[in-house]
Parts: structure tokens; sequence; C-alpha cells
């Protein structure tokens, strides 16, 4: 994990945004930065507007108000936007794998699209991540014949195989059992230490996100209620955060219990 | 109230319809974008044309047959079976081959292509290409409109083609009709101006069955619905509308061209 020096300029800056579906503001007045080199982790509960927020910045959904910036530049237009997706990845809650394409080719499609290089390069880049995620083995196989942690390492590897500079993870632990949560939060923070990426990561799972995160965005009903470092994050006495923590703790607590029948 | 409504109305349709072309727009200008198009456009020509060539061959045959075979009562009752030849060819060639043809491919290929797109709006994926700066309506669609202006006319002569040989098999194996007779007036009735109205219709009734069907699943999500019954809806829809487009395509072209 690298900490964010107070001189670095943010890679991307959110400002003032804003988003409502018909009368319902799911994201109100939301600004924050995300030094370059640094994974941020977005937290909040259920239906706070974190994966809305990363479909904002992206350009998936049309905020109602505010600015997205990459590298100083704003994201106003079709190419300004182009600008962010061919130097992004995005790793999707459900995965987005195309289930018509094989793992190798499924893998080779982002290089396909910049259009750089040659067929040999790119299949030697495909080799390498997939190599870098156990997945070599997989290569020819689709993505239904995977398991559950094996299709999100297929979908990791598709967005890191482009050496992206910033890559957004939305719930990439959603639906997996806590020893293959651990593995991808494991993965993540290795793979960020190796390729040096940016990261913004959307997820429910606030211890792991300390441990990999730099940064922590805690989002309360479509709000900034905390934006600083995981340390600060984690001896927070925001009473709402506090308590966040301590359910977490007691949830862990009862689930260490044993439980008799009967009882 | 009711004009609102029907200006409500009429205004959604109008603003689909702007969204189908800016659709079919980007689909032909961005074809090359995501790469490999040559494998695209090969696979494209394989599952909306030698896939549906079974059931062209099938559907082609009977519709000769029984052209055919109705043919021969009814210009006998004129004395005017000598006919048989120009009625089928005339028939096949101008109006039912470019139809049948279209109609079927549709029903095949493009309610596939409706689901398939659907499917794969539902899942994320059309949202995992754009994230890749790749033209989703280029990567999916274009190939496939390019690959509709092969296929439809090659199916479409060859559902004439195989009509055309069922008429003379009921009319002159299975009814005492003259084979010279019938051959010749194919031959003298063929003109490269009904020919060139067959093709015509065929290109046109493949973009339009194939833009509609694409739209359709590419747009699942607009359907109301949403998940599995989104895909559904996209089907429907989309076999739907490129029935009627055909048809209302047909009488306009027949209309302009007479």
């Amino acid at each position: 994990m690298n900490a964010p020096s107070p001189t670095t300029p943010p890679l991307l800056e959110v400002s003032h945004l804003r988003k409502c579906f018909g009368p319902r503001e799911v994201l109100s007045d939301v600004s924050f930065q995300v030094p370059a080199g640094t994974i941020l982790s977005v937290l909040g509960r259920s239906g706070t507007g974190k994966s809305v927020l990363l479909k904002c910045i992206v350009g998936l959904l049309q905020a109602d108000s505010g600015e997205v910036s990459y590298k100083g530049e704003s994201l106003r237009n079709a190419s300004q936007m182009a600008t962010l997706r061919r130097s992004a990845s995005y790793v999707f809650q459900h995965n987005a794998l195309f289930d018509s394409a094989t793992v190798f080719e499924n893998v080779l499609l982002p290089l396909q699209a910049r259009g750089t290089g040659s067929r040999q390069e790119w299949d030697a880049q495909v080799r390498e991540v997939l190599g870098r995620l156990e997945l070599e083995e997989a290569a020819e196989r689709y993505p239904s014949e995977l398991s559950g942690g094996m299709q999100k390492r297929l979908a990791v590897a598709r967005a890191l195989v482009s050496k992206p500079e910033l890559v957004f993870f939305d719930e990439p632990t959603a639906g997996l059992d806590p020893l293959r949560r651990n593995a991808v939060f494991e993965m993540i923070s290795k793979l960020q230490r190796e390729s040096h990426f940016t990261a913004v990561l959307v997820t429910h799972d606030v211890q792991e996100a300390l441990v990999v995160s730099s940064r922590i965005l805690w989002l309360d009903a479509g709000r900034v209620r905390f934006d600083g470092l995981a340390s600060e994050f984690g001896a927070s006495n925001d009473p709402e955060i506090r308590g966040f923590r301590d359910n977490i703790e007691a949830l862990k607590e009862a689930l260490r219990t044993p439980v008799s029948i009967g009882s | 109230m009711a004009v609102a409504r029907l200006g409500r109305f009429t205004s959604e349709k109008v603003s689909a319809t702007g969204r189908w072309a800016l659709f079919c727009a980007q689909a032909l200008l961005r074809v090359r974008s995501g790469g490999e198009f040559g494998t695209r456009l090969v696979r494209s020509v394989f599952e909306i044309g030698v896939r549906c060539v079974p059931v062209i061959a099938i559907v082609s045959a009977f519709s000769g047959l029984v052209l055919g075979l109705q043919g021969h009562y009814v210009l006998a009752r004129f004395g005017a079976s000598g006919m048989l030849g120009t009625l089928v060819s005339l028939s096949l060639c101008r109006e039912l081959g470019p139809v049948l043809a279209a109609l079927m491919i549709a029903g095949q290929a493009g309610t596939a292509l409706a689901a398939e797109l659907g499917i794969q709006r539902s899942t994320e994926q059309i949202d995992a290409i754009e994230l890749m700066d790749i033209s989703p309506e280029g990567f999916l669609a274009g190939a496939r409109l390019l690959a509709s202006l092969l296929v439809f006319p090659s199916l479409t002569s060859l559902f004439v083609l195989i009509g055309v040989t069922g008429g003379w098999l009921s009319g002159c194996i299975l009814m005492p009709q003259d084979s010279n007779a019938y051959w010749s007036a194919v031959h003298v009735a063929l003109k490269s101006r009904d020919i060139s109205e067959c093709l015509l219709k065929a290109l046109v009734f493949g973009l339009l069955t194939t833009s509609l069907c694409a739209y359709q699943g590419f747009n699942a999500h607009r359907s109301g619905e949403a998940g599995a019954r989104a895909v559904g809806v996209a089907t429907v829809r989309a076999i739907v509308l490129s029935s009627i487009a055909i048809l209302a395509a047909d009488y306009l072209i027949t209309a302009a061209l007479l």
C-alpha cells in the first residue's frame, strides 16, 4: 500500500457530483480526489450510491450535475471520456465476462480494442497475465465452466492485461465465501504493488478494505461522510462509522460463538 | 387528455426512430471498432446465412410445390395451363421469394440476434465493451448489418431457384404439364427488371430486419422489463417489428417500382 504524499496531484477528481433517479437523490454533492498510485475504498451501507458513483465516473450513467476530471482534464464529452477509458479498466460486480468467448479471448479483447502491437505481442501479454492469475490452464475454457473465484480472477485479468493506470473495482468480493474474499483482496493488493495502478474499490468489507486501502471514502445516503486516510477512518469517532464498525465486530463475534440446536 | 397522450406516443415513436437511425449509423461507421472485423463478418455470414439454408430450402420447396399445384388448377380453368411457368416464376421472384425468405431469416437469425444482444445487455457485457473504448454498436451490430447485405440476396435467390423447381415438380411431374413449356415460360417471363426488384427488396429487408433485431436486443433494458423478461420482450418486439417492416417496405418498393 502506497501512502499518498500531500503534494501528489490527484489522478482522478470528482467535484459536486449529483445523481437522481426520478425524485430519489442517490448522490448528493459528492466530491473527492484519488491521488496517483493509491487504493481508495468507497464504503457505506447498501443503497448509498457506491456503484452509481463508479458508473457516473466512467460515464455509464449520466450525472445530473458535477464534474469528473482525469489528470486535470474535465471529462465533459465523448472524446474526453475516451481518454479515461483508454487508460482505465473496470471490474464489474458480476464480472460481465463474455460468455460466448473463451478465457483467452476474454482477456485478448482489451488489447485488440487498443490496436497497438502485433498479434504475437498480444498473445504473449495474455499468457503472462493468465499465468500471474493462475488461469493459464483454463485458457481454452468458457467462463461458465469456471468456479466463482476463477471467474473473478478472469475479470481481474481482463482488467489488468492492458496495463491500466486506473482500475475501478465494483464490489469485487460480492457473492464470494470468506476465504475467496480474502484471496481477492490479497490479489488486488499484490497486483497493485507490482503494477502500481491507482484503484477505486467499492466494497462492503470494511476490515479488508482498511488493510488494502490508502484512503477511505464513506458514503452515507449519497453524501460523503468521511474522506481521509485509512488509519484515520479506523480511529474515527463518527457515531455512524463507529456503529458500523461495532456492528461488524458484533456479527463476527456472534458467528464465532457455537450455537446448540434447541437452545 | 387524449390529445396529450397521442402527442406523447408520437413523440416517443419519433424519438425511438431517431435512436434506431443513430444506432444504424454508428454500427456502420464504427464497424471496425474492436478489431477482428474479417472474423466477425465471416461469423455473421455463417450465423445469418449458412444456418438459415435448411429452413429456406424447406419453405421454398413447399411454396413452389403449392404454387405449381394451385397454378395448374386455376390456369386450367381459363385454358392457360401453359402460363404456369410465368405464374410461378414471377410470383416467386417479385413477391413471395423476397418476403418469405426475409420472414424466415428474421424468425431464425433475427430472434437469435435479439436474444443474444439482450442477454449481453442484461449481464453488463455491452457496458464492459463500451468501457474498453470499443463502439458496442459497431462491434456487435456492424458486421452483422454488412453480412445481411450479402446473405439476404443470396438466400432470396436460393429461395426463388428452389421454389421454381418445386413448381415444376408439382406442375410437370405430379401433374400433366409439359416440362419444356414450363421452363420456356420461366425463361421468357423473367426479365432483368424482375430480378433487380427481387434483389433490391432482399437488400432492404436485410438491412431492416438485422438492424431492428439488433436494436431491440441492444436496448432490451429500455423495454420496461428487467432481466430474462426484458430479453423475452425484446425478442418478441424484434420479430413483430421486423415482420411489419418487411411487409410495409414490400408495399412501398412495389408501389414505387410498378
